[in-house]
């Protein structure tokens, strides 16, 4: 993947034209003989307009434009494919869904096809194949694609968030293992700060970073912004113990995480001046391909999130869903695109493209070699398989898309660990704007 | 040429009532609504129709892409109990009132300055209006890692003097994220304040200095019942667009903090934006925006009423 990279750079012609010049061959072969057995046969003239987010890095773009030319010359179907930044996929995808037109697949974040119950065409049939054919589909990304018995879109995968953190600090700290349980983690914390090698989450508004962590805190002590009916639970004794437990962590931390976005936690690590955190792979890739920073890359391990009181696993990961809207004019040429890019011919060089930023959602990937490439990678192989959907324990939908992307659950917490309310002012608050949302 | 003579006199057409249409023709205030017809079609479909269509939406519950049912004032009962809401609304006239009152000396300050007779007094002039020419968002960007909580050249610099043991969190602590914000604010603002008054104050005839220096008047008598009496106008024109421009501000806010350390600095331009297109909620953001109208009129009023006063126009003692 990396020599193709640079080749493909080399030649300065576009991804697209350089993947069908340099893999060619054996890619063209397979997707025709695909296109020959497949269960759905592109409808003649067939167009697709596909929109997806915008990639963190090429090659995870340029394998997804190798299988995109692939699935094109093997069915005929022309393919116009663009990209949106993360925040501009969903206003697009709701202006077409509400149109009806400009849009055939929409390839978004969290519970995008929720959003389109009635505009979303049917993809039991494809769930179906790629599920028993890999392993069946993670719990997680099954319950943010359905509804009902339906699949409204397919989960392609997860952008998974594990803890990042230098391993001479915590060897140092006396924790040869990371943490694997709340309090051990916050004893983990606490010595850190005493050697000065400070752990830090966001406490700001990081749509990803604090969002992430911060729902994870809240569900592993058995606390939910709502019920599985809906009803706002938010204030309770469980809440009140998760706030006082972020309290402590937050005390140990390096000074200025309420004000953290996204890019600040990685900006701090790779600089030197912070020792564990929570983030996407990206801080250890962007070590690795600095060669100036070789002794942190090196120095840089991954876990997994410590378990919460409520004793299992509680991470809220990035799931990336796509869906097809059904007025689409091509259904089948639809369906069969979505599912060739999950088969595994195309699916594995795909996440290797993608360098441990993108995790499966079908099981049977668990044996993808990205997982063993670098041992480093591992960690995140788990994120589909160890998330709550982005509603927790609620109905996925519109409504908690929403309380996600208005930081009620951060401000709760910032607004209690920065000492701007009490514990009760913090959760009336936070009640008061989750019923304002699922009134 | 004789024919011509001889033909015979067209009869002159008979005098007749003249009909509301003639009259209408000939009305030249009939003509100047054509006139004014493209300015108004602009106005409305620019101006009239956009706000219009804001406050409509503040009745519904429109979400992005899906058209809302009417709700009536269910919108704005939720935000009247919404601390959040609330917390924005003190913000921005904090916000609004600090930074506008700061701006104002700072730049009637300079452009006494700058008025006054100096070399390089071109350069100095073009040179005081660089930071309101820098795009908004880079200097946002640029004060952003000013104050960054660990990269901040203030804190580094500060440590390595010394004088302090730890970065300054700037954007982490609620009142400091308030100062820097209203510090990068003043910053941009106060070469628009400062430019304009200069203007004005060169309108002021200096046989008027003159004559009141001969009559034995000291620099601040000149400046007290000369200058400041004949800049009253401007003053009150440029503070009007300063209030209005620093309450609408949203640039610096989003790029520096995005209304936080816990919604500290989130002003009702920012909390729109947040509710409306992040959250993805029109209907409520397009009230949070609308319930800026009042504030944003009261304003223009002020300065409307003041510039119709011959004492604003014309000077003090001329009622």
């Amino acid at each position: 993947m990396q020599d193709f990279t640079r080749r493909a750079l080399l030649q300065g012609g576009t991804a697209l034209a350089a993947t069908g010049a340099l893999t060619g061959p054996a890619l063209f072969d397979f997707a025709r003989a695909w296109a020959a057995d497949s269960p759905w046969k592109a409808e003649p003239g067939a167009k697709l307009t596909v929109m997806r987010w915008k990639r963190f890095v090429p090659a995870e773009d340029e394998a997804f434009n190798a299988m995109v030319a692939a699935f094109k010359a093997a069915t005929g179907t022309e393919m116009n494919v663009f990209s949106e930044s993360f925040e501009d996929v969903q206003p697009k995808a709701s202006v077409a869904a509400n149109t009806g037109s400009g849009l055939d697949l929409a390839w978004g974040l969290h519970t995008l096809p929720q959003l389109f119950p009635t505009k979303a065409l049917k993809m039991n049939d494809v769930a179906d194949y790629l599920g028993k054919k890999y392993g069946g589909w993670t719990d997680a990304a099954q319950k943010t694609c359905m509804q009902g018995n339906d699949w409204l879109g397919i989960p392609v995968a997860t952008v998974g968030g594990y803890y990042t953190y230098r391993k001479s600090a915590t060897d140092k700290a006396g924790f040869k293992e990371f943490p694997k349980d709340f309090p051990g983690f916050l004893e983990m914390c606490k010595a850190l700060k005493a050697n000065n090698t400070p752990a830090g989450m966001a406490l700001g508004h990081a749509s990803g970073d604090a969002n992430g962590w911060l729902h994870g805190m809240l569900w592993g002590h058995g606390a939910y912004t709502v019920d599985k009916d809906d009803k706002v639970i938010i204030n309770s004794p469980e809440t009140a113990k998760a706030l006082e437990y972020v309290k402590a962590l937050s005390d140990t931390f390096i000074p200025g995480t309420p004000s953290w976005n996204d890019g600040s936690n990685n900006k701090a690590f790779l600089a030197g001046e912070l020792y564990c955190t929570l983030n996407g792979i990206s801080i250890y890739i962007a070590a690795k391909d600095d060669p100036a920073k070789k002794d942190l890359a090196e120095d840089t391990y991954h876990a997994l999130w410590p378990v919460g009181p409520i004793g299992k696993p509680t991470e809220l990961q990035l799931t990336v869903p796509i869906l097809a809207f059904n007025f689409t004019k091509y259904p089948n040429a639809a369906k069969a695109f979505v599912a060739f890019m999950l088969e595994k011919e195309n699916f594995d060089k795909w996440l290797t493209g993608a360098r441990g930023y993108l995790t499966h959602t079908l099981n049977a990937y668990d044996n993808s070699p990205i997982w063993t490439a670098d041992p480093k990678n591992a960690v995140f192989r788990e994120a589909s398989k160890r998330a709550l959907p982005a509603s927790g324990i609620g109905h996925v939908g519109e409504k908690a898309a929403t309380a996600i992307a208005d930081f009620i659950v951060v401000d709760m917490f910032a607004n209690y660990c920065t000492g701007s309310k009490d514990a009760k002012g913090a959760m009336a608050e936070a009640e008061r704007q989750l019923k304002r949302i699922y009134r | 040429m004789a024919d011509i003579a001889l033909a015979p006199e067209k009869a002159k057409p008979k005098l007749r009532e003249a009909t509301s249409w003639d009259q209408l023709k000939h009305n030249k205030n009939w003509l100047g609504i054509w006139f004014m017809l493209p300015a108004m079609a602009f106005l409305v479909l620019f101006l009239a129709y956009p706000l219009g269509l804001g406050i409509w939406l503040s009745f519904t519950d429109t979400k992005i892409g899906r058209v809302g049912q009417f709700i009536a004032f269910e919108n704005y009962e939720w935000l009247w109990d919404d601390g959040i809401f609330w917390l924005s609304i003190f913000n921005t006239l904090l916000y609004t009132f600090l930074a506008s009152a700061i701006k104002f000396a700072i730049g009637l300050y300079l452009a006494l300055l700058l008025n006054e007779n100096m070399p390089f007094k071109a350069m100095l002039r073009a040179m005081v209006l660089v930071p309101f020419i820098v795009p908004t968002v880079l200097s946002a960007l640029a004060f952003w890692w000013i104050f960054d909580s660990q990269f901040s050249i203030i804190s580094w610099s500060l440590r390595h003097l010394g004088l302090i043991s730890q970065n300054i969190n700037f954007l982490g602590d609620t009142t400091w994220a308030r100062v820097c914000v209203i510090f990068a604010n003043i910053w941009r603002g106060v070469p628009f304040v400062a430019i304009t008054l200069l203007a004005g104050l060169q309108t002021v005839s200096p046989s008027l200095y003159e004559a009141a220096t001969l009559d034995g008047a000291t620099r601040w008598q000149n400046f007290r019942y000369i200058t400041y009496p004949l800049l009253t106008p401007i003053i009150a024109v440029v503070m009007t667009f300063s209030v209005l421009f620093t309450f609408t501000d949203f640039q610096l806010i989003w790029a520096m903090t995005r209304g936080g350390p816990v919604n500290a600095t989130h002003l009702m331009a920012t909390l729109s934006y947040q509710r409306a297109i992040i959250a993805g909620q029109l209907g409520e953001g397009a009230a949070i925006s609308s319930a800026m109208i009042p504030f944003l009129l009261a304003a223009i009023m002020v300065s409307w009423f003041g510039l119709q006063r011959r004492k604003w126009q014309q000077g003090e003692s001329n009622d």
